[in-house]
């Protein structure tokens, strides 16, 4: 008997009970859009993640104040708590020579409510110096970003981002208009002056930068000395923000600003964490992996669950067709030949299963793709490897649910197939 | 072209043995047209499957045109059964999704027989279903079924064809006519014809009837003589 009058015996056997072959089947169709599905959506999580690590701005390096990670005790404050970071030490690392350094800003984010006469909107406050606009390559709209001499007069200049401009200021030219921030709950207020607006960013970069407005560093903290400065008077900030060059060794740049800061802080170990880019990458993409792998297995169960599906039905159409495989030895076939019917027959539904699988999972993926599920954008990123797996996988499983069963018919006495019921 | 010493069949072991045969010598040559008789028990139709391959002796030796096949195992017997023996059961055991076609094109799928397709319905011709080659069994009457079943077991131009009942599932008239199909093989083909049966009428359209009883044969007689003496 060839593979082909095999797989047409088998495609016959399928045929004549749709509703069971499809039921059968339904499992490993499961099993497999569900891989290729989750393992789309945890891809998907993983860009998005990336996306916006990377929309930050290109070729940076970011320093925060203390140590989030293995510290003695073994638990972990939030990184950023510890106010071991102040504004001089972002001016040190800019004037320390370092290779490949493009511009540094120090930056300290507040939340604070915006009010104008009629409108308010909770805005993150970036109170920063000039440089900041280098580092994260932003362009003005209209009017100007902060300068030195802001930052220097403790100036309550005010550049707001483009949201923040069309929610307060609505169709009105905001430039020399008055704006009050309200700090710490209403306790403290003050009024600044509009000189600018940022241009709107799109993408991820825009869900962080529009709903900003950048300060002079120095001037909440001019006015507010206890609150904002350290117990040396010093000016505290929770990021320094590190432009790099394309072509820099980030890994020398980020020891080289290690050294400055132990050196100016006078410490054995380092208070501070510096991250690049890639590192923030590298951790997001690990976190997404594990994810991704974990989608993969639960689906990969069900894959497994599937094919048990199959085992069984098989095992069933074996002693339901006991008579058809006394009929068939009778005529000569041998154990081979039913085996192979048998055989073909669970591939032909696992195969089966595992393109229906493919085009539901694919289908699915497709369909999700920048869909808003509960106020989230959804993003899938099919991985061609997902399909291969889960149809390999799927395939397998369904030859090694075929063999037992096939193996179990060869055993048919014909005699007792046979008999005159 | 057969040839059984000493055959003996036994079921289950010890005390719950039953034996089927019990020492069978019988001797068939090519071209005979030969049936099996006995009352239900009487071990005919464990004879028969022995005959055809479906079954293995005991004890005691069976030779196939001078080879022992009685001890071959499963897969050998099977090819065995697939190039010498056809079969007719009293049931047609065709199965039920196939065509008439398809159902005769299966031995010789097996045996691997190219021109299945031509050899099929050359066969189906010969027994007289020319207007029936892609009806499905439930299709047909019994009797044609049983036409097919023949047709069948003809296709890989067989030694022998064993029938079990070939018309116990029939009518008397379709009966005779599936009778009379199985003995123009005989003349025509001077293939061996094997039938299993309890009725008298049927045994009567063969030239030898073999008598069976508790597993053994009791009566081994030639026609051809009676019906000689029957003439004059």
């Amino acid at each position: 008997m060839s593979f082909i009058d095999a797989m047409r015996i088998g495609w016959r056997a399928i045929g004549s009970n749709r509703l069971r072959s499809g039921l059968t089947t339904l499992g490993l169709v499961i099993g497999v859009s569900s891989v290729i599905v989750l393992i789309a959506v945890g891809q998907g999580t993983q860009k998005e993640v990336t996306d916006s690590i990377q929309g930050l701005g290109t070729d940076l390096i970011f320093v925060s104040p203390g140590i989030s990670q293995d510290n003695a005790s073994g638990t972990s404050g939030a990184r950023g708590s510890a106010t071991t970071l102040v504004l001089s030490d972002a001016h040190a690392i800019g004037s320390a020579n370092i290779p490949d350094l493009v511009d540094v800003a120090g930056e300290l984010k507040i939340t604070a409510q915006a009010i104008t006469g009629a409108e308010n909107q909770t805005v993150d406050v970036v109170a920063t110096t000039e440089e900041w606009k280098y580092v994260r390559d932003a362009n003005i709209a209209a009017g100007r970003f902060l300068n030195s001499v802001d930052v220097e007069d403790n100036e309550l200049s005010i550049v707001l981002g483009s949201s923040v401009a069309e929610t307060l200021f609505l169709e009105n030219d905001p430039i020399g208009e008055s704006l009050r921030l309200s700090i710490a709950g209403g306790r403290v207020s003050f009024n600044f002056q509009v000189i600018g607006v940022m241009s709107p960013r799109s993408g991820n970069e825009g869900l962080e930068l529009n709903d900003q407005v950048y300060i002079p560093v120095t001037a909440l903290q001019s006015r507010l000395r206890r609150f904002l400065r350290n117990a040396d008077g010093e000016i505290s900030i929770n990021q320094i923000v590190i432009q790099t060059s394309p072509d820099a060794d980030k890994a020398i740049v980020k020891h080289l600003i290690s050294e400055v800061l132990i050196y100016k802080h006078q410490v054995a170990e380092p208070d501070f964490t510096i991250q690049s880019q890639d590192d923030l990458i590298n951790a997001a993409t690990e976190v997404s992996n594990t994810l991704s792998l974990l989608l993969g297995s639960v689906a990969g169960i069900s894959l497994l669950v599937g094919g048990i599906g199959v085992m069984n039905i098989m095992l069933v159409s074996v002693t339901e067709r006991t008579r058809e495989i006394g009929i068939r030895r009778a005529v000569g076939a041998q154990s081979k030949d039913i085996v192979r019917q048998f055989v073909t027959e669970a591939l032909m539904l696992s195969v089966f299963g595992g393109l229906a699988g493919v085009a539901i999972g694919v289908g699915i993926s497709i369909l999700l793709d920048g869909r808003e599920i509960a106020g989230q954008t959804m993003t899938t990123v099919i991985q061609e490897w997902s399909i291969f797996l889960a149809f390999a996988v799927s395939a397998g499983v369904g030859l090694i649910s075929g063999i037992y069963p096939a193996y179990k018919a060869t055993f048919v006495d014909p005699i007792n197939a046979l008999r005159n019921e | 072209m057969i040839k059984l010493e000493n055959v003996e069949r036994t079921y289950g072991i010890g005390s719950n043995a039953v034996h089927a045969l019990t020492g069978v010598n019988l001797q068939i040559d090519q071209g005979e047209y030969l049936s099996i008789m006995g009352s239900s028990g009487s071990g005919k139709s464990t004879l028969m499957n022995i005959i055809g391959c479906l079954d293995r002796p005991t004890a005691g030796d069976y030779y196939f045109e001078g080879h022992e096949v009685g001890k071959l195992h499963d897969d050998a017997r099977a090819q065995l059964r697939g190039k010498v023996f056809g079969f007719v059961f009293q049931s047609y055991n065709l199965l039920p999704r196939l065509t008439a076609l398809e159902q005769v094109e299966l031995p010789l799928m097996y045996q691997k027989i190219p021109n299945r397709k031509r050899r099929a319905a050359e066969a189906l011709i010969q027994v007289g279903l020319k207007s029936r080659l892609h009806h499905h069994p439930n299709e047909l009457s019994g009797g044609e079924q049983q036409r097919v079943a023949i047709a069948r077991s003809l296709v890989v131009n067989p030694r022998i064809v064993v029938a079990d009942e070939p018309t116990g599932a029939l009518d008397t008239r379709t009966g005779t006519e599936v009778m009379e199909l199985l003995s123009s093989l005989v003349e025509k083909e001077s293939i061996t014809v094997t039938i299993v049966t309890h009725e008298q009428l049927i045994a009567d359209y063969t030239k030898r009837i073999i008598r069976m009883s508790d597993g053994k044969i009791i009566e081994d007689s030639h026609r051809i003589t009676s019906e000689i003496v029957d003439r004059s």
